[in-house]
């Protein structure tokens, strides 16, 4: 189904380019971000890191660093242990094979015993200001014998492997399967072809715009702990380290996450130091603040992927997708972070399926322990691991049965009327038309004149390639009895809470969390529109557990599908309210009341009340139906989503690889994504923009290096390469919509779609590029060095995959 | 960073003064390579001598056939500057490349060239315009100014006041960026100037070198091909994760049969 939604929306509702209401004050540098707020009586904190992979901490010496000027309290595990705080928790318990529990050992605050990465915080130490505690942890000493360093996932999973942790003596974390194994090998047993794939998801450093910083602060009158900080979920936030960590309840822990500068999942989890600055105002009835330096965040904030993946993909003759086997490692680094488990298996094997009819799929995920910085979702979390793997192994496919990399994906496609699909790994899709998007793609990009341009750019020397992806993912997250029954800690329901005040105009209080998304806007938007008030009559409130019933937060692109569907609820109910009102005051019966445009009229009559004439009579019950109903005019409404959505399209890329050098230009890139109703255009648009610009990032220079020792040589931007403005090129965004039909709104998100679908189109490119030099496949990302290798089959050239 | 004495002084005598009552006082120009160093903690000065209230260190001047480029110059500057652009673009439009726009407004080209960093710009220019290296106490060519990586030939507490660069025929350059620092990963500089043909290269050493056998080729025959057969042997080249030792060799022909090209 293909909806035509209204171009132009006057009013500033649903589908209207509204300007983005927070835009003001983020470019005029009036943002409030956590580091910009400044507590009475502050301290300054500092975090001693561990320098080692792995070592075993025999001593440390405080009484020298505490001697120093400034110096107010120096902690370290020992302190941290007789407060009696537990550790930092994980969120989500995968059950492996057999019903085998994952392996989660503790992930103390401070390191106890022994550090695990380099950068895995040892003392915390807190001082009068920010440079004296910085003196002082270098006056700290620390006895350490190093261990062997597990830098990666093959040096880990080794036979006869040192022991990370003593919980898991093979470093493994769990060994999980998914999907239906024996009808799979059947499926290859009648095979006319298999393909076989192996690569690597790389690593990447999620390097938000603004660090983290946390700032901890405490009332003795009331007992009361405050935490602000960089985090894109404050109530979960409460919920970890309150009940967790700090064991305070949550009547007197209040976390607030005020602007925020991006996130992409690195500020979803519950990290130490957060624990550590609302703990230590406490101790020191101070408030205590700690901001990291952008390069310490390189070794104290969540990297994202590092998957190695084996995949078989079994073909008939006509080209049609009978079985897939897939094998994971999945790196965690070296403690469970928050979401950890649940990024290579739910939300990432559940998407084997892709756009494809594949009828049997079995796959297997090991999680491995390294001593390396804890790995968490990223910006579309395992979605983007097997998009990529599923796309480049459908061009390989292509290549190998010699059929055209459009045609092998039509033939595959689920189609529109195959819905709702079921696939044989759990999801089952609502709603998409893979041709629609793919068609709409094509031509925006101008496919048909590609080999064209191909030959005019071989007059020029340089070598042009295309690629496509058509993918889908599942975001929305999440149905909480599904992800419960999945080992998810928590519900994934969103709330909403909508204040209506006297005179008309509407607070809401959302608990989901903007830190880039434009909700002020959006959500305006979206309450704007169905309560029929103007927009700048709504204002809205996120990223306070002292104003907010609750929330969830803001990932897995749910903001819109569940905390909107949570407005939509809590403005249905002011709705029915209002109309009990105007019927009172209009002497009709409920039933007859209508409210559409910001009126509430009797049905056939023109008889109406405004929705501030109404709002304002729930205040002022003078004429008012008391003895029914209670004053007043806000409600609130919890929603917990019926499925998972599944935005999805098709992303088309066009390189220029100079093969003097080596380097790689994206010179064209088109997308066509289904992200259900659109709110806001322009908001989509920009989605969509940021998440192809990582996407590129990561197929083309984003790379996370350990050496043989654990240490990070891409510790800093002098080494970790960023996308850039010279990085991407002008793009082509386009929506075509199917409604998700399960949710009120039938939206499906777009935070992650353009992470998620852009780096095979881009790598697909690459390897087309270089099609006249016999190459398989290229791993990412595709810098100038390892092009060049290629090209030149030199010292650095790679392997190619077995056949 | 840690605690630092801070002075201003006005002239260059002052400073060198400065300079030589302590050993542990270091100069600072636009502060885009020290500052960071501090802030790092990786250098650890008594004292930092602020080069930037010292107006004999400003300016740009025609000198007979050389153009003069006062230290404190920024990389702004050289890109813009009239007398540069008419005399030798090729050194304004390498200064336009340089790190970015705020890096260009505030480092300069006497920071630069007493840093010496291998994969700095200047050096390349320095070396194949057959430059001098202006101090507080003697001219240096360039020729011996570069001595290693991050090392010169001033001493401990000597000023780079200026540069001298003769006017070229032509000159030209190029260079392909470091993926994620952006500084050079191998550049090329060309000139045909009155002390004959030099050709420097710069990213792809531990130190700016110049590459004589491509000097001799265009000194013959001026021309794209003249520089595309000279192979520039990988041994000790740099070797990094962003680029190997037979990539910066192979780099160094591509960047200079592109600077010549771009000398026209
Ligand atoms: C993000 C970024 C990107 C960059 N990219 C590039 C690039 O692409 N190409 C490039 O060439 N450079 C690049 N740089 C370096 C930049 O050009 C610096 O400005 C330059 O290297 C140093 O100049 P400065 O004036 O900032 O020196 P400072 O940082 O002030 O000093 C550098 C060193 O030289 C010493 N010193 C300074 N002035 C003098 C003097 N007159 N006499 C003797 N010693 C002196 C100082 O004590 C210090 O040791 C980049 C820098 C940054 C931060």
């Amino acid at each position: 189904m293909n909806v035509t939604l209204p171009s132009a929306v006057s009013s500033g509702g649903i589908g209207a380019r509204v300007r983005r209401k927070e835009d003001l004050r983020f470019l005029s540098g009036r943002g409030q971000y956590t580091d910009d707020l400044v507590r009475p009586n502050q301290l300054h904190s500092w975090i001693l890191r561990s320098p080692h992979a792995h070592a075993r901490i025999n001593s440390i010496d405080t009484a020298a660093a505490m001697a120093m000027p400034g110096v107010v309290a120096i902690y370290t595990a020992r302190d941290i242990e007789a407060a009696g705080l537990g550790g930092v928790p994980c969120g989500w318990q995968v059950t492996g094979k057999g019903g085998k529990v994952m392996a989660e050992p503790a992930h103390p605050v401070l390191a106890s015993g022994k550090v695990r990465h380099v950068g895995d915080p040892v003392a915390f130490i807190v001082a009068e200001t920010r440079a004296q505690a910085r003196d002082a942890a270098e006056a700290v000493e620390v006895g350490y014998t190093s261990l062997p360093a597990l830098p990666d996932l093959r040096a880990a999973t080794a036979p006869g492997a040192p022991s990370l942790h003593d919980e898991a003596p093979d470093n493994i974390c769990f060994d999980w399967e998914i999907g239906d194994k024996a009808a799979t090998d059947a499926a290859f047993a009648r095979a006319h072809k298999v393909v076989r794939f192996e690569t690597t998801n790389n690593r990447l450093v999620p390097n938000a715009m603004e660090p983290r910083a946390a700032i901890g602060d405490y009332d003795p009158n009331s007992g009361e702990h405050t935490l602000f900080t960089t985090s894109q979920n404050p109530h979960v936030i409460r919920l970890l380290m309150g009940a967790f960590v700090l064991k305070v309840p949550e009547h007197k822990l209040r976390v607030v996450a005020p602007d925020v500068g991006g996130g992409f999942g690195s500020k979803i989890y519950h990290y130490a130091e957060e624990a550590l600055v609302t703990w230590a105002a406490a101790q020191l009835k101070r408030p205590v603040r700690w901001t990291c330096e952008r390069s310490e965040s390189f070794l104290s904030d969540a990297h994202g992927r590092d998957h190695v993946t084996t995949a078989e993909l079994a073909l008939d003759s006509d080209g049609r997708f009978l079985g897939l086997r897939v094998e994971t490692l999945a790196n965690m680094g070296a403690y469970l972070s928050t979401f950890a488990p649940a990024v290579p298996t739910y939300l990432s094997a559940t998407l084997l399926a892709g756009v494809y009819t594949t009828p049997a799929i079995h796959g297997q995920v090991k999680a491995v322990f390294t001593s390396t910085v804890p790995v968490d979702a990223y910006r579309g979390a395992g979605r983007p691991e097997t998009t990529y793997l599923l796309e480049r192994l459908v061009d390989v496919a292509a290549r190998e049965m010699g059929m055209d990399r459009l045609e092998i994906r039509r033939r595959n496609f689920i189609q529109p009327d195959q819905f709702p699909y079921q696939t044989p790994v759990a999801l089952q899709y609502d709603s998409g038309d893979y041709e629609a998007t793919l068609r709409q793609a094509l031509e925006a990009a101008d496919y048909a004149g590609f080999e064209a341009r191909r030959a005019e750019a071989k007059g020029r020397g340089m070598l042009r390639g295309i690629g496509v992806s058509t993918y889908l993912e599942a975001c929305g997250i999440a149905p909480s009895k599904l992800v419960g029954q999945l080992g998810a800690r928590a519900g994934l329901y969103e709330v909403a809470n909508i204040r209506v005040h006297p005179t008309g105009s509407v607070t809401v209080f959302t608990g989901t969390h903007s830190h880039g998304q434009g909700h002020e806007t959006s959500f305006a938007q979206l309450v704007a529109e169905q309560l029929g008030v103007p927009i700048d009559m709504v204002e809205i409130v996120h990223g306070d557990t002292g104003k907010i019933p609750f929330g969830m937060g803001t990932y897995g692109s749910r903001s819109l599908a569940v905390g909107g569907s949570a407005m939509v609820r809590a403005m249905d109910k002011i709705i029915a309210k209002g109309k009990k009102i105007a019927a009172h005051l209009m002497e009709a019966s409920v039933e007859d009341i209508e409210f559409a445009d910001g009126r509430f009229r009797v049905a056939g009559t023109d008889r109406s009340k405004a929705f501030a004439e109404i709002s304002m009579a729930a205040y002022v019950p003078h004429d008012y139906p008391i003895e029914e109903l209670e004053p007043g005019l806000e409600e609130t409404a919890f929603y917990d989503p019926k499925n998972f959505t599944y935005p999805g399209g098709c992303h088309i890329c066009e390189v220029e690889i100079d093969p003097e050098t080596g380097g790689v230009e994206v010179v064209k890139f088109t997308a066509c994504d289904d992200v259900g109703r659109v709110i806001n255009p322009m908001i989509v648009e920009g989605q969509i923009q940021g998440g192809v610009a990582q996407g590129i990032g990561q197929a083309l220079i984003e790379n996370t290096v350990y050496d043989g020792e654990g240490q990070l040589l891409t510790a800093s931007f002098n080494d970790y390469a960023m996308p850039r403005a010279a990085t991407v090129p002008d793009f082509t965004v386009l929506t075509s919509t199917t409604l998700c039909t399960h949710n009120p709104l039938g939206v499906k998100g777009c935070g992650e779609v353009g992470a998620i679908g852009s780096p095979p189109a881009v790598m697909n490119a690459v390897v087309d590029a270089l099609r006249d030099y016999g190459v398989r496949h290229v791993e990412m990302p595709a810098t100038p060095l390892k092009i060049w290798s290629i090209i030149h089959g030199g010292g650095d050239a790679l392997p190619q995959a077995a056949e | 960073m840690y605690d630092f004495q801070y002075h201003k002084p006005a002239t260059i005598a002052d400073a060198v003064k400065l300079l030589a009552a302590d050993p542990e006082a270091r100069p600072v120009s636009g502060g885009m390579t020290l500052l960071p160093a501090l802030k790092h903690r990786l250098n650890k000065p008594t004292s930092l001598i602020d080069l930037s209230g010292i107006a004999e260190l400003r300016g740009v001047r025609r000198e007979g056939d050389a153009i003069v480029i006062g230290g404190m110059t920024t990389h702004y500057e050289v890109a813009t500057h009239p007398q540069i652009l008419a005399a030798i673009p090729a050194l304004a439009r390498m200064a336009a490349t340089i790190g970015d726009t705020q890096v260009r407004n505030r480092g300069t080209i006497g920071g630069s060239l007493a840093n010496n960093d291998p994969a700095a710009d200047y050096p390349a220019a320095a070396l194949a315009l057959r430059a001098t290296i202006i101090t507080d106490r003697r001219r240096i060519p360039a020729d011996e100014f570069f001595l290693g990586m991050f090392t010169t030939a001033l001493e401990a507490d000597e000023l780079v006041t200026g540069i001298s660069f003769p006017i070229p025929e032509k000159a030209g350059y190029a260079k392909l960026r470091n993926p994620a620092s952006r500084y050079s990963m191998t550049g090329v500089f060309v000139a045909k100037g009155p002390h004959g043909v030099g050709v420097g290269v710069n990213g792809a050493g531990p130190c700016a070198f110049r590459q004589a056998e491509m000097e001799a080729a265009l000194s013959a025959n001026w021309s794209v091909d003249a520089v595309a057969n000279v192979k520039q042997s990988p041994d000790d080249l740099n070797s990094d994760i962003h680029g190997s030792a037979a990539y910066r060799a192979n780099l160094v022909t591509v960047m200079a049969k592109r600077a010549v090209a771009d000398a026209g």
